[in-house]
C-alpha cells in the first residue's frame, strides 16, 4: 500500500504546470497513473539525496528529469578518475569538481525548472535533523555504515520516508524505511558488522551498471511515494543478484524491540554514529599491524645497487595483471597454505596495492619465523608516486 | 531433497568462492553447523564466539526471517531455501575519496579525520 507524501513547504504550492512545462512532462500527463494531478505532486515534492554517487547518479538524473521541484544534493566529496565508471553523472571535465557542485551543474542542464540545492558538507548528527526538515523524503545513496544509521534515526526521529539502496559487487538491496507501521533499517540490523569483518579491498569493487539498476529502483519508489500510486518495498527487502539476473525478496518485519522505532525506543536523539559503528574519531587505525617497513625510494636505491631482494606481491592476480614490480605472487588469503614456497633465509619485501594486505603478511610471517622481512610502505601506489610514476594507480 | 543455503558474495571468499551449498538438515542451526563445518572460516563471520548469531547477519527459511520464526530452531523441509543476508554498504566510494584525498592534499580541511580512520579501519 502506497502512502502520499504531502510536502511541506511553506510557500504555497504550485497549482499549475507552464506550456513548456506540459510538453517537457507530456508522456508522464498523458498517463492516467500520473496525470496533471501526479505532475503537479511532482514539482511540488521535495527530495533529499544523502550521496551523489553510484546510487546518486540514477536518482538525481531520474528525479530531476521527472520534475521533482526541489532536491537537495548532500555530498562533500570531489570527483575523481575512479568514480566515472559508474557515477553517471559526471563528465571527465568534472575530476577535481566538488560533487555536489558538479551534479547540480548537469542536473539543472537536464531540468532548468526544478531547483536544486547543493550542501558540500558531511553528514553529521549536528546537521542532519536541520537539512531533513525542509524535505518530504530522504533518499539514502551512501556507501557508510556511520552515515547509513544516521540516516535510517534521523528519518524516524522527525517521521520521513528513507528510500534504501545498498550495493556489494553484483548484489543490491532496496527497501523503503521509515513509513508509518513500515519496519526501518535498524529492524533489519540493529547494529552494524565490526570493521574487521567488512569485506577487504581485495574483495570490493562494485561492477559500475549494478548502482545504475539499484539507484534507478529507489528513483522508482521515490516517485511512487510522492504520487501515492502503487505498491511500494514497505515490508520487504529486495535482493538483486546481477550475475545470476534474479531479483528475490524477503520479508521485513517491523520490530517491537526496535532501539529507534520500536515500541519503547533508546534512542531519542542522534547518537555518534562513528563510534557506534565501532570507528572512534580520532584514534589511530586500530587492526593495522606495526611492522618493519622500507620507502619506496629507499627499495629503489637497494635495487639499483644490486642488492638480493625477493619481492613478494600479496595482491590478487587480476590486480597483478593491471600493474606489478615483477614480483612473486602469493594472495594474502593463500599465504597460510602456500608459507613453504618463500625463503626465510633470503631478504623478502613485501607489497600490496596501498601497504594494508602487506602489513598483515608481514606480520603473519615474522610470527612463522622470518626475520628478514619489510613491508613497502604505501605499497605500489607510493611506488608510483615516488619512483616510478610509469606505474598505474588503481 | 536436502535444503540448499544460499551464500551471499561478501561471504564467498570464506565458503570456497561457492554461491550456495546443500545439505540435509532438520533445523536452520543444523544446517549452518554443516556450512561452517565445511568452511570453517565462514564461522567467525556468522557467529559471535559463544556461538549466537551474528546481529549484523541476517537468516531467512524461504521468504522469512528466523527472528520472528524459532530462531535457530526453525525447522526446515526439503527443497527449503535458507538465506544468509549480511549488511552490505558499498566500500568503493571512501576508498577513491582516501586516495583523492591523498593526491590532492588541498581538500584535506573538507575531509574528517574520523573518515581517514574509517578508510583505514575498513582496510584500504
Amino acid at each position: 500500500m502506497a502512502t502520499t507524501t504531502q510536502p511541506q513547504t511553506g510557500a504555497k504550492p504550485a497549482a499549475s504546470l507552464s506550456n513548456e512545462e506540459i510538453l517537457r512532462y507530456s508522456r508522464h500527463l498523458i498517463m492516467p497513473e500520473v496525470g496533471m494531478e501526479g505532475q503537479l505532486k511532482l514539482k511540488n515534492a521535495k527530495v533529499l539525496l544523502i550521496g551523489t554517487g553510484g546510487l546518486g547518479a540514477p536518482l538525481g538524473l531520474y528525479l530531476a528529469a521527472a520534475g521533482v521541484g526541489k532536491l537537495g544534493l548532500v555530498d562533500f566529496d570531489v570527483v575523481d578518475f575512479t568514480n566515472l565508471q559508474r557515477q553517471v553523472t559526471f563528465g571527465t571535465s568534472d575530476v577535481g569538481k566538488p560533487k555536489s557542485e558538479a551534479a547540480r551543474a548537469r542536473l539543472l542542464n537536464l531540468n532548468p525548472d526544478i531547483q536544486i540545492q547543493s550542501f558540500e558538507t558531511q553528514l553529521t548528527s549536528a546537521n542532519a535533523l536541520e537539512l531533513f526538515k525542509d524535505f518530504d523524503v530522504i533518499v539514502d545513496g551512501t556507501d557508510n555504515f556511520p552515515t547509513r544509521y544516521l540516516v535510517n534515526d534521523a528519518c524516524i526521529l522527525l517521521g520521513k520516508p528513507n528510500v534504501y539502496g545498498s550495493i556489494f559487487r553484483f548484489e543490491g538491496q532496496a527497501a523503503v524505511f521509515g513509513m508509518p507501521d513500515g519496519p526501518c533499517y535498524r529492524c533489519l540490523y540493529p547494529e552494524p558488522p565490526p570493521p574487521g569483518l567488512v569485506p577487504s579491498c581485495a574483495e570490493g569493487g562494485v561492477l559500475g551498471v549494478l548502482p545504475g539498476i539499484v539507484g534507478s529502483i529507489q528513483a522508482m519508489e521515490t516517485i511512487k511515494l510522492i504520487l501515492g500510486r502503487g505498491d511500494n518495498l514497505v515490508g520487504r527487502l529486495l535482493l538483486f543478484d546481477a550475475l545470476g539476473m534474479r531479483f528475490r525478496e524477503l520479508k521485513l518485519r517491523k520490530n517491537p524491540n526496535c532501539p529507534v522505532c520500536g515500541t519503547h525506543p533508546t534512542i531519542r536523539k542522534l547518537i555518534d554514529y562513528y563510534e557506534f559503528c565501532g570507528v572512534r574519531g580520532e584514534e589511530a587505525p586500530g587492526p593495522t599491524v606495526e611492522v618493519p617497513e622500507i620507502t619506496p625510494r629507499e627499495l629503489k636505491a637497494r635495487l639499483d645497487r644490486g642488492d638480493e631482494l625477493f619481492i613478494l606481491d600479496v595482491r590478487e592476480p587480476h590486480e597483478y595483471q593491471i600493474c606489478n614490480l615483477k614480483g612473486h605472487l602469493l594472495p594474502l588469503g593463500e599465504l597460510t597454505r602456500r608459507v613453504h614456497e618463500l625463503d626465510s633465509s633470503r631478504e623478502i619485501v613485501a607489497h600490496c596495492r596501498s601497504g594494508k594486505r602487506s602489513a598483515e603478511a608481514v606480520d603473519f610471517l615474522r610470527k612463522a619465523g622470518f626475520r628478514k622481512i619489510l613491508n613497502l610502505k604505501g605499497g605500489i601506489l607510493a611506488w608510483s608516486d615516488e619512483v616510478d610514476p610509469s606505474v598505474p594507480k588503481y | 531433497m536436502p535444503v540448499k543455503v544460499m551464500i551471499p558474495s561478501p561471504l564467498r571468499p570464506y565458503a570456497g568462492k561457492r554461491d550456495s551449498a546443500e545439505f540435509s538438515a532438520r533445523t536452520v542451526g543444523e544446517a549452518l553447523g554443516h556450512l561452517t563445518t565445511e568452511f570453517a572460516e565462514l564461522r567467525k563471520h556468522l557467529f559471535t564466539e559463544d556461538g549466537k548469531l551474528r546481529s549484523f547477519v541476517n537468516v531467512y527459511v524461504n521468504d522469512e526471517d528466523i527472528r520472528y520464526l524459532a530462531k535457530e530452531n526453525t525447522p526446515t523441509k526439503d527443497g527449503d531455501t535458507i538465506s544468509i543476508i549480511p549488511s552490505i554498504a558499498g566500500g568503493l566510494h571512501l576508498e577513491a575519496s582516501f586516495r583523492a584525498l591523498r593526491q590532492a592534499g588541498v581538500n584535506a580541511e573538507r575531509k574528517p579525520s574520523s573518515l581517514l580512520v574509517l578508510a583505514s579501519r575498513i582496510g584500504i
